[in-house]
């Protein structure tokens, strides 16, 4: 166990897809736990340091394993298929179509209720890709059939990050 | 001043020899001190018995100031040289402050941030808050008749980079140590939480003076986790004030002019608002140089002024909700903190949003003191076995300046701090030796719309064709919700560290020098201050290091145990002596000695953490 050890080794977690939220969130805590720079603020400034180390990386780890779109990339990368998300753009027409309709119903929107129907239609739509990721890099464990699908979640994140704005500026 | 006791080694420091921690709330409108004692945290009463110190400072001359209730006394009658509600002023360009033209006393622009101009010459907000930070430490050393150990000082937690920065140099103008900034919601929810053990998705709503919080966290075994933030911090109990004396000035068609009559309109303003707490109608009469005022003011009217700012409040709560990805039905339990929450049209408001009645069993005044106080005896290391853990977050993201003035989000908000995230530059010309990256925070896509943070520049590249150099810029978030940026050229490995702070903040020679100049440290010989902080930071050094060995002794062969020994001795020493540059000098040593040591302790507690018991025993108080 150190630094470099990757975030499922850090945790202490099987190296997949599948991941329950409570043992996660629960070993995130014990983690922190021990190695959170509060616990070290009685000590030396070496010991600071370390911690400041150690929580930070903990963090990092947790961000990634908690999220299923950045724990299905990381997945990827580990496994040689890389995701390479700012030089490899292309992406199924049918994708692109429906990616430009949720555009045009989001310009369109005028009310809170507008908003969350799309935002039904984009979950079910994440969801339904979530379990094809999770059919693919652990039942089938072809990663690279799995960097697509995890490029268009990426796509879908954005959108989702643009419909929250949306809500923020109505509300 | 107590002697300092250093034991022997291999002896344990006398159990009831503790150190004196304390939690301060720097408050818009009052500040607190409490201290946990014989195991409950209160807040700590001056000679008259009063627990609140209203924020107030008033300079009568070059020498001499008034602070508190004294200089609150005297705020009509020399509205120009008393400072009230500086905390607004923290960390702010006279640009980011809306109303500065109705502040009773004036302001000076100032890079970074704005100055007060007064009779004892122009003051930063930093040197107002300092001298009420003093004041609160003055009033616990006397409390305990001992020097104090550190302190936490709460922040709001929407509060940015500039603003905790500011505070945490007010601080240590203050001659207080630093243990930790903790939000103003999260040390609410510690006092909260432990005293009612307990469980589940919590929301804080604090409205208080001059700024509004809202956190929505989880509380499970002792540890408190931020899952998401928001507020104003330009938004409090002041502006509710400003409304009704503008509905007041309208109501009476009386022209108010002059300093003195804005602060008579205000002061009565917040009077009437207060009685409004209780009564359906208050009455206001004043006496200006434009005439008199007298009329009376019934709830309802009061209530329909400031309901925009109410409402704006819940716009924050619903933001936040959406951060954290929860309704309002996941929400436990409501904690109203700050004083002002104990307007009715507010507890209506959020019981309505929340559907279910706030809790408020604990001083609204009070609450966010006593979690701090809790916070700062258990990171003074009081309380070994206390498993109270913060996992706060930073509230507004950070960001980077892009082509064409647009904002590159390098951390997000409502991510749990520490943390650090990394990014690559390039050189865009042939030979390019410098790069000057701006970083801002806040939530906009245009840089004009977010806070200007930092603007500096890494020099030293190595000349190389364009987009060859690689520059790895690392920004850290610390547990304080500071920002830490380092940049290294990953060819050449040539370093650069920069400390966010000196662009908006001071620099250390600014602090040392006001910290010379100031009245709260005036008496104190200097000299003699810094060899008592030297054995202070030695004693702490030794007693870490001796807890370490009885712990974790195993993990050192027998020539590292003795060279560790040796460090040791070497300090307890040195610490005899009266040279504070060679008790640093010989810590130093000890630490470093030490630092192997500490890098296999940290991994044995990891190890421990993933092994079957700690996580067992956690997940079970997990599912209750």
């Amino acid at each position: 166990m150190n630094l470099q050890s990757n975030d499922f080794e850090l945790f202490g977690l099987t190296q997949q897809f599948a991941q329950e939220r409570g043992a996660l969130d629960a070993r995130w805590k014990a983690l922190q736990a021990q190695a959170h720079p509060d616990k070290f603020a009685a000590q030396g400034a070496a010991a600071q340091r370390l911690a400041m180390q150690w929580s930070v990386r903990i963090n990092e780890a947790y961000q990634r394993l908690k999220n299923p779109l950045q724990r299905a990339a990381y997945l990827c990368e580990l496994q040689g298929a890389p995701i390479q998300a700012h030089s490899n753009t292309a992406m199924a027409t049918a994708f692109l179509m429906q990616q430009i309709e949720w555009r045009e119903a989001l310009d369109d929107a005028r009310s809170v209720d507008d908003l969350e129907a799309l935002a039904a239609s984009v979950d079910s739509t994440q969801n339904d890709l979530l379990t094809l990721c999770a059919q693919t890099l652990d039942d089938r464990q072809d990663y690279p059939a799995a960097v697509p699908l995890v490029r268009s979640l990426m796509f879908i994140e954005k959108f989702r990050h643009d419909l929250d704005a949306r809500f923020d500026a109505l509300s | 001043m107590a002697l300092l006791q250093i034991s022997e080694p291999g002896q344990s420091p006398n159990p009831h020899e503790r150190r004196i921690a304390v939690g301060i709330d720097l408050g818009t409108t009052h500040s607190l001190v409490a201290a946990v004692r014989n195991g409950v945290a209160e807040c700590l009463p001056d000679a008259t018995g009063a627990v609140l110190l209203p924020s107030v400072v008033r300079y009568l001359d070059a020498q001499r100031r008034q602070i508190g209730q004294e200089a609150l006394q005297q705020q009509s009658a020399d509205p120009g040289n008393t400072i009230a509600s500086v905390k607004r002023l923290m960390g702010r360009g006279l640009a980011d402050i809306a109303d500065a033209a109705r502040l009773p006393y004036a302001l000076v622009d100032a890079p970074g941030m704005v100055k007060v101009r007064t009779i004892a010459g122009e003051k930063s907000p930093v040197e107002v808050s300092a001298e009420i930070l003093a004041t609160l430490r003055f009033r616990a050393e006397d409390s305990f008749n001992d020097d104090i150990f550190g302190a936490v000082i709460t922040v709001p937690a929407y509060f940015d980079d500039a603003q905790r920065q500011a505070t945490k140099d007010a601080a240590q103008l203050a001659g207080l140590h630093v243990l930790r900034l903790i939000n103003e919601p999260t040390a609410a929810a510690i006092a909260y939480g432990l005293d009612n053990a307990s469980e589940g998705v919590y929301a804080v709503y604090d409205l208080g003076g001059g700024t509004f919080d809202i956190s929505i966290l989880r509380l499970s075994a002792g540890v408190f986790e931020v899952l998401a933030t928001g507020g104003d911090s330009a938004l409090g109990g002041d502006d509710y004030d400003r409304a009704l004396a503008d509905w007041i000035v309208l109501q009476s068609s009386t022209q108010v002019q002059g300093l003195e009559d804005q602060a008579l309109l205000l002061q009565a303003a917040r009077a009437c608002k207060e009685a409004l707490s209780d009564e359906d109608i208050a009455p206001v009469e004043l006496s200006l140089e434009a005439g008199r005022i007298d009329l009376s003011v019934n709830r309802a009217q009061f209530e329909a002024t400031t309901q925009p700012l109410t409402a704006r409040t819940l716009q924050a709560v619903r933001k936040a909700l959406r951060d954290a990805r929860l309704q309002t039905t996941d929400i436990q339990g409501v904690v109203l903190v700050g004083g002002s929450t104990r307007m009715p049209q507010v507890r209506a408001a959020v019981a309505d949003f929340f559907e279910q009645a706030p809790l408020t069993n604990l001083n609204p005044d009070e609450v966010v003191a006593l979690g701090a106080a809790i916070q700062a005896n258990q990171l003074a290391g009081n309380n070994p076995s206390g498993n109270l853990l913060l996992l706060d977050v930073i509230p507004l993201s950070l960001g980077i300046e892009t082509m064409g003035g647009l904002v590159e989000r390098i951390v997000p908000r409502n991510q749990t701090i520490p943390t650090a995230m990394a990014q690559d530059f390039t050189t865009y010309q042939d030979g390019q030796t410098a790069l000057a990256l701006h970083v801002v925070q806040g939530e906009r896509d245009l840089v004009a719309d977010c806070r200007s943070l930092a603007r500096f520049e890494l020099r030293g590249i190595p000349p190389m064709v364009a987009g060859a150099a690689r520059i790895r810029v690392t920004f850290t978030v610390d547990a304080d919700g500071l920002l830490h940026v380092a940049a290294r050229e990953q060819g050449s490995g040539v370093e650069a560290q920069i400390d966010v702070k000196p662009s908006y903040g001071l620099s250390d020679d600014q602090i040392a020098r006001m910290l010379q100049d100031s009245f709260s440290t005036a008496q104190v010989d200097m000299r003699a201050r810094a060899l008592v902080e030297a054995r202070v930071d030695a004693q702490r050094l030794v007693l870490a290091t001796q807890s370490a060995l009885k712990a974790d002794g195993d993990l050192l062969s027998a020539q590292e145990r003795a060279d560790v020994d040796a460090a040791i001795d070497a300090l307890l020493a040195s610490a005899q002596g009266e040279d504070a540059a060679q008790i640093e000098a010989i810590s130093k040593q000890l630490a470093q000695v030490t630092e192997a040591f500490a890098a296999q302790r940290m991994n044995r507690g990891i190890a421990q953490a993933l092994s079957g018991h700690t996580l067992d025993s956690l997940q079970d108080s997990f599912k209750t």
